[in-house]
């Protein structure tokens, strides 16, 4: 059996998935983090997928997927360091107790 | 000179116009010379009137010149003179009346605080009558009407520190206004229709109109002018309340000039009524309606000022009524001689209310025959003018009037107008038997006027007594000859002049009987008929079924429209705020702060603009996941 572009894109699909499945379900803000993370690493997988399959003679989708892996890591770096900051007034990093915005 | 006048005639009205804005700007702190000032501009009028009167006598051929005073697409407004027969004679009487009534205002106004400033009203109005009856075009003459309208508002309310005086003035104004609003719808009639408002272009295309309904809609329209200006009934109630201004005002507005503009109006725009005998009809019966009904209250009134009040609404009425059987000759010419003799009566009323400190009911007067010589003499000779008996000024006119009811068809209007003579001269002797014969009161100290207001009395009184022998019939050139519409006609009837004179002579002798003899007596007659007494006394209670009106139609209406107000209009505005209120009350819930439900959200959009996408363009094929391709 040949691995085709389907097979990366379904693989992507259930990743953004996982992810996005942690992002809105869990309670615990390092969990978010993580399932943000999950669904850039399915778009980076997408990325290079369609790099490889559509245009195997150019770097450009490689090169994208350089750049979302680097904003990523920005992303948690500042993401991190917000819960981080919120843990130090509320003593908690449950996303439910974060609602000070409220009506 | 002559000729001078008549190209100028302009000029009449200009003069008192200069009166009064010279008395307003610069003389309100010097009364003598506001005075002066304002006669003599009025007497420069005069003298250019009685240029007109002989120019037009000369040649009555109508003189018309004009400027154009606005112009637009399709409207085009004239400022200008129309001087023939009817305008001249009205300018020589306007201005005559006015003349005099200021001399006689000097003696009367004495030591009256406004002394300046009612020689400037007087002023504004002569300038407003004499620019009315000089209009050559519908759209002038509506303006100084509506002036001459403000003057006796002014005037009325001239001692405005008197309640009644301002409430007399407010509803002289407000009833004119329901008038005078049919007149202007009547004058856009004529507007649109016939696209010019000149009287001499009007009196060309009119008869040649062939929608007469319409016409007919146009004709009684413009007569409600008349109706409010010359308090026909429905109208009438403003007129006799109007008596709570000065006297001299009464005479000059409220008798002799202003409130036979209404008649003037027919008269000058004759033409349009002319041409649909419906609408003279409404005018017949109208007139002859007023001119009874008015006499019949004006028999069981006891304030002097009011009796000739209503003596002038049912000699108006009379007008009208000539107007309405096509005499229009007869019309003019009892104006021109009920000019005479009612500001003579009205003049010499203002003399007995000025002897006697301003009262004026006549059962407190009594005794004066022998106290006031002059205003008794000319009183008498007024009197006797207006009830029509041989050879005075009313005579002449009053035979006309009936003669054009009686040789026109219209019998039962001659029957009423014969009957309104035997009531004409049954109140004015009543008047003069109890006022100036009756017995005297201890508390009076009557002493005669100075020769200031007598000396217009005499004039006056003259007048009245050879006035009406222009009208003669037996002339071979007389007033008929001049002011005519269609064909000037000479006629007189020998059996009308001995009934209406042997019927005036008959109220005389009741009331002599009456007041006078007291062989019969007044109260008793008044307790036999106390129902018809108490309606007369009352005035039909005309004013009491209008105040009705206003209490429960006026004011009903207005309650609804605040209802309306309150709960509609209020409602849509308030409503719609409280309607945002509470929806951001409910809606600002959806706020949960929680990051999850707005990425939940945000989610579920994407998948439905997904969703959207894909069924709005099926290229983007939602099937093509489904399965298929």
């Amino acid at each position: 059996m040949t691995i085709t572009l389907n097979h990366y894109l379904l693989l992507a699909g259930m990743l953004f998935c996982i992810g996005l499945y942690g992002a809105l379900a869990k309670q615990n803000a390092i969990s978010i983090l993580m399932g943000i993370e999950l669904m850039l690493n399915a778009c980076v997988i997408n990325l290079v997928a369609f790099n490889r399959f559509m245009a195997p003679n150019h770097l450009v989708g490689h090169a994208f997927g350089l750049f979302v892996i680097a904003l990523a890591a920005a992303e948690v770096a500042v993401g991190l360091a917000l819960v981080l900051t919120v843990y130090r007034d509320l003593l908690s990093v449950n996303i439910q107790d974060f609602d000070w915005l409220k009506w | 000179m002559i000729h001078f006048a008549v190209q100028n005639s302009w000029l009449i009205p200009l003069m008192p116009a200069i009166a009064f804005a010279i008395i307003v700007f610069f003389l309100r702190r010097t009364p003598q010379a506001s005075a002066f000032f304002s006669i003599s501009c009025i007497s420069v009028s005069f003298l250019l009137s009685l240029g007109v009167v002989a120019g037009v006598l000369m040649d009555p051929a109508a003189v018309e010149s004009s400027v154009t005073w606005f112009s637009m697409p399709g409207l085009t407004v004239e400022m200008g003179t129309l001087i023939d027969p009817i305008s001249g004679m009205m300018v020589f009487v306007v201005s005559l009346i006015a003349l005099l009534v200021q001399i006689y205002s000097v003696g009367y106004m004495e030591n009256d605080p406004g002394y300046s400033i009612y020689f400037a009203y007087q002023s504004l109005f002569a300038m407003s009558m004499l620019g009315l009856v000089i209009a050559n075009n519908f759209v002038q003459m509506f303006v100084f009407w509506e002036l001459v309208g403000l003057c006796s508002y002014l005037l009325i309310g001239f001692w405005f520190y008197k309640i009644s005086a301002r409430e007399a003035a407010k509803k002289a104004f407000v009833t004119n206004r329901v008038g005078d609003y049919g007149f202007l719808l009547g004058i856009l009639f004529l507007q649109i229709i016939f696209g010019t408002l000149n009287f001499t272009d009007l009196a060309q295309i009119i008869p040649t109109y062939a929608n007469v309904g319409l016409l007919t809609v146009i004709a009684l329209l413009v007569f409600t002018g008349p109706i409010g200006k010359s308090g026909q009934f429905p109208l009438h109630v403003w007129l006799p309340d109007a008596m709570e201004g000065p006297t001299p005002v009464s005479a000059l507005i409220h008798a002799a000039t202003m409130v036979v503009a209404g008649v003037y109006l027919i008269a000058r725009a004759f033409f349009l009524f002319a041409a649909v005998p419906t609408a003279l009809q409404v005018i017949a019966y109208v007139g002859g309606f007023t001119a009874l009904f008015a006499a019949t209250i004006a028999i069981t009134q006891n304030d002097i000022k009011r009796i000739l009040a209503y003596s002038t609404l049912s000699q108006l009425g009379y007008m009208v009524m000539a107007l309405g059987v096509g005499g229009l000759t007869a019309s003019m010419f009892h104006l021109m001689t009920h000019a005479f003799f009612k500001a003579l009566l009205f003049l010499g009323a203002g003399s007995v209310i000025h002897a006697l400190q301003g009262k004026q009911d006549i059962w407190e007067m009594g005794g004066l025959a022998r106290k006031m010589p002059i205003t008794t003499k000319t009183f008498i000779i007024g009197s006797l003018a207006l009830a029509g008996i041989f050879p005075l000024a009313g005579f002449w006119s009053k035979d006309e009037i009936l003669l054009a009811a009686q040789s026109n068809g219209f019998t039962g209007l001659y029957l009423i107008g014969s009957l309104v003579a035997f009531l004409t001269a049954f109140y004015m002797f009543r008047l003069v038997f109890v006022a100036f014969y009756g017995q005297a009161k201890p508390n009076n100290d009557p002493h005669e006027s100075p020769a200031v207001m007598t000396t217009p009395l005499i004039i006056l009184g003259l007048l009245s007594v050879v006035g009406g022998l222009v009208g003669m019939p037996w002339l071979s050139t007389n007033f008929g000859s001049y002011v005519y519409f269609g064909e000037a006609h000479h006629g007189y009837s020998l059996m009308i002049m001995v009934t209406s004179t042997v019927i005036a002579l008959m109220g005389i002798y009741l009331a002599y009987l009456m007041y006078y003899k007291k062989t019969i007596s007044a109260s008793a007659i008044a307790n036999r008929f106390k129902a018809i007494y108490t309606l007369l006394y009352n005035k039909y209670y005309i004013d009491e079924i209008y105040q009705w009106g206003i209490n429960h139609i006026v004011d009903g209406a207005g309650r609804v429209a605040y209802w309306i107000d309150l709960h509609v209009v209020d409602g849509v505005v308030n409503g719609l705020a409280k309607g945002t209120r509470q929806s951001g009350t409910i809606l600002r819930y959806l706020q949960t702060g929680q990051t999850q439900h707005y990425g939940m959200v945000l989610v579920a959009a994407v998948v439905v603009i997904i969703l959207l996408l894909g069924l709005l363009d099926p290229s983007l094929g939602i099937s093509a996941w489904g399965g298929g391709n």
